[in-house]
């Protein structure tokens, strides 16, 4: 989705210029949506505000009174979004980073095994991209049954694996980081079959004359070549094996995590705290691609400096 | 081909007599001999000589498509008969893997059952939000095409989107539409929403620089150019977003069934069976989910190749 690039400026503009042309906009939009979010807040939540909270009042109110008691409420249909930055904030400074309360200890283990089962599944999808460029048998055999793996929604295998994974005696992050991989490893897969299939005829064949083994010829030309490739589905997969670690939460009645902590929520009515869960999962998700983005930059930069 | 389909046909035949050799599940005890684990070699080897020999099928004569199919379709067939043999044989509890034999009797025998929580979560949950999702964001894409000013403010955050857990909103989902089947929708919605945006914005760039002169050349007004040239253009970015929303949309309705629904619904059997310790049951939904995930994605892309069938990606595939 790298499609943002064409609209960017010549490279001679000032850092001035390209907030204008792309910073500006996206501040507009952004302004523009926070301020539908508040008339939503004040839309959905005013029924709920008068009946248990103007209503007990003694004497008349005024819309001010209105406006303001729907965007402080204690279990707001939705919350304004001053409300739930609030929530957060005091979660991340009130309390030590042990602590149940705060939001970044359920980030820590969230990511925890994202990362495990991204590592996993990133290694798995090496491992079948190789096995599959190098077997015709495999490609037609595996690769069909990979693509329809897919298919099969996320949720539905989570308590599965939670139950064999727990009968062999693997608890904690193990079927978390499990159902991760599963997401993960599928775009690694389909986009490194490509990519060790990109160097083109007269590059193997170069690496033929050379008398290159099998082996030789993957670690010299195929996965060189492949690595461009590699890091667009890494950066997929780090967010899919985000989103599949919050749905493994779910069903294992985690204490802690973000999605246990989307479940606490739900369950008490307690929106605030959904809300806030969301916010902080998707920095979570933010800041994981981003370093993905970052290594990639890196590692593509030294690649070509060589 | 004559002969791969004979030997084919012999392995099958020797499998098929393994089959028959093999103890009804649960009663293995005792009754598993060291001639059978001899026969299992033999026909494992066969299996995997079977699969070479197919694969290795003339693909200019009978076609890439119909080897491939035939070879995944073997070894998918191979993959069910040995979890069934190995899951008899070494008598491993029910509730960690269940024989695909009990799987198929539970399917049988709950056809009914399964086929209202395919209604619920397939046909009202998943289509319409799927439908109404892509719909909105192909309208919003169209729309804000003459707008690059909104475009340029919209398409980092829709991009951004991508990388954000949104199956999350699923509680405040429940919490707003209710338990019924319109919650899953607009989680539904929200997910397939902006895959959908993004990806029509990138095809409605995907014209070529001639073919766009050419219809400024024949003085094509906005729309013609958009109905004749860049939409079709587009296609491929439009079926990719909608092949992607697919799998989404399933994913988003389970989860979303997960924080609350009526008593029927895939996700809610999926938790609830898996709760009563019921595994062929459960294995038996997530054997309709993978259908239904299978079979969307399978009409999709003939869908494709139907409308798109101009682009490179799709005339390489005989």
């Amino acid at each position: 989705m790298a499609i943002m690039s064409k609209a960017l400026p010549a490279p001679s503009a000032t850092w001035q210029a390209r907030f204008v042309h792309q910073g500006f906009p996206v501040v507009v939009v952004l302004a523009i949506l926070i301020l539908i979010w508040y008339v939503a807040a004040w839309v959905l939540n005013s029924p709920g505000a008068i009946e248990r909270v103007l209503n007990n009042r003694e004497g008349a109110w005024g819309w001010q009174d209105l406006a303001l008691v729907t965007m402080s409420m204690e279990r707001p249909l939705l919350p304004a979004p001053h409300q739930v930055a609030m929530d957060l904030w005091e979660s991340l400074v009130d309390w030590p980073l042990d602590s149940p309360r705060n939001l970044l200890f359920h980030a820590y283990i969230t990511a925890q095994s994202t990362l495990a089962g991204f590592v996993m599944g990133t290694l798995l999808g090496l491992v079948l991209s190789v096995l599959i460029v190098h077997s015709r048998t495999l490609d037609r055999a595996l690769l069909p049954w990979i693509v329809a793996s897919q298919t099969v929604p996320v949720l539905a295998i989570a308590p599965i694996v939670l139950i064999i994974l727990g009968s062999l005696g693997f608890t904690g992050i193990a079927p978390k980081a499990t159902i991760a991989m599963y997401l993960c490893f599928f775009p690694v897969t389909v986009a490194m079959v490509q990519g060790l299939r990109s160097p083109q005829v007269i590059e193997t064949e170069m690496m033929h004359t050379y008398a290159a083994s099998k082996w030789q010829a993957l670690w010299w030309l195929r996965l060189p070549a492949s690595l461009p490739f590699l890091f667009p589905p890494l950066r997929v997969g780090v967010a899919a094996g985000l989103v599949g670690a919050m749905v493994a939460e779910l069903p294992t009645g985690a204490e802690a995590g973000l999605g246990a902590r989307l479940l606490t929520g739900s369950y008490y009515g307690n929106t605030i705290q959904i809300w806030s869960a969301l916010v902080m999962s998707a920095l979570l998700g933010l800041s994981l691609t981003a370093a993905v983005a970052l290594a990639e930059k890196i590692v593509l930069r030294s690649r070509s400096g060589r | 081909m004559k002969k791969t389909a004979l030997i084919v046909f012999a392995i099958a035949v020797c499998a098929l007599m393994l089959l028959q050799v093999l103890p009804a599940p649960g009663e293995a005890e005792g009754k598993i001999t060291p001639a059978f684990w001899l026969s299992c070699v033999i026909v494992a080897v066969a299996s995997v000589c079977s699969i070479q020999r197919v694969a290795a099928l003339d693909t200019v004569k009978y076609g890439e498509r119909f080897v491939g199919l035939l070879t995944a379709a073997l070894f998918g067939l191979w993959l069910v008969y040995f979890w069934q043999i190995l899951v008899v044989a070494f008598e491993v509890p029910r509730v960690i893997l269940p024989p695909p034999s009990l799987i198929a009797q539970s399917l049988a025998s709950n056809l009914s059952k399964l086929w209202d929580d395919f209604v619920q979560t397939v046909i009202q949950s998943v289509l319409v939000g799927w439908v109404l999702g892509c719909g909105l964001g192909f309208a919003v894409a169209v729309a804000i095409d003459r707008m690059p000013f909104l475009q340029r403010g919209l398409l980092p955050i829709a991009s951004l989107t991508s990388a954000v857990p949104l199956v999350g909103v699923a509680p405040i989902a429940v919490m707003w539409f209710g338990f019924e089947w319109q919650s899953k929708a607009a989680v539904v919605v929200l997910m397939t929403f902006f895959p959908m945006l993004v990806s029509t914005l990138a095809g409605l760039k995907a014209a070529g620089k001639l073919e766009l002169e050419l219809m400024h050349g024949y003085a094509a007004s906005y729309w013609r150019t958009l109905t004749a040239l860049r939409l079709p253009a587009a296609m491929p970015f439009i079926f990719g977003a909608l092949k992607v929303n697919a799998t989404l949309a399933l994913i988003g309705a389970i989860v979303a069934e997960f924080f609350g629904s009526p008593t029927h619904g895939i996700g809610f059997r999926i938790s609830s069976e898996a709760g009563k310790m019921n595994m062929p049951l459960v294995w038996a939904s997530i054997v309709v989910a993978a259908v239904a995930g299978s079979l969307a994605y399978s009409l999709l892309v003939q869908l494709e190749r139907k409308i798109a069938f101009w682009h490179p990606s799709v005339r390489g595939v005989k």
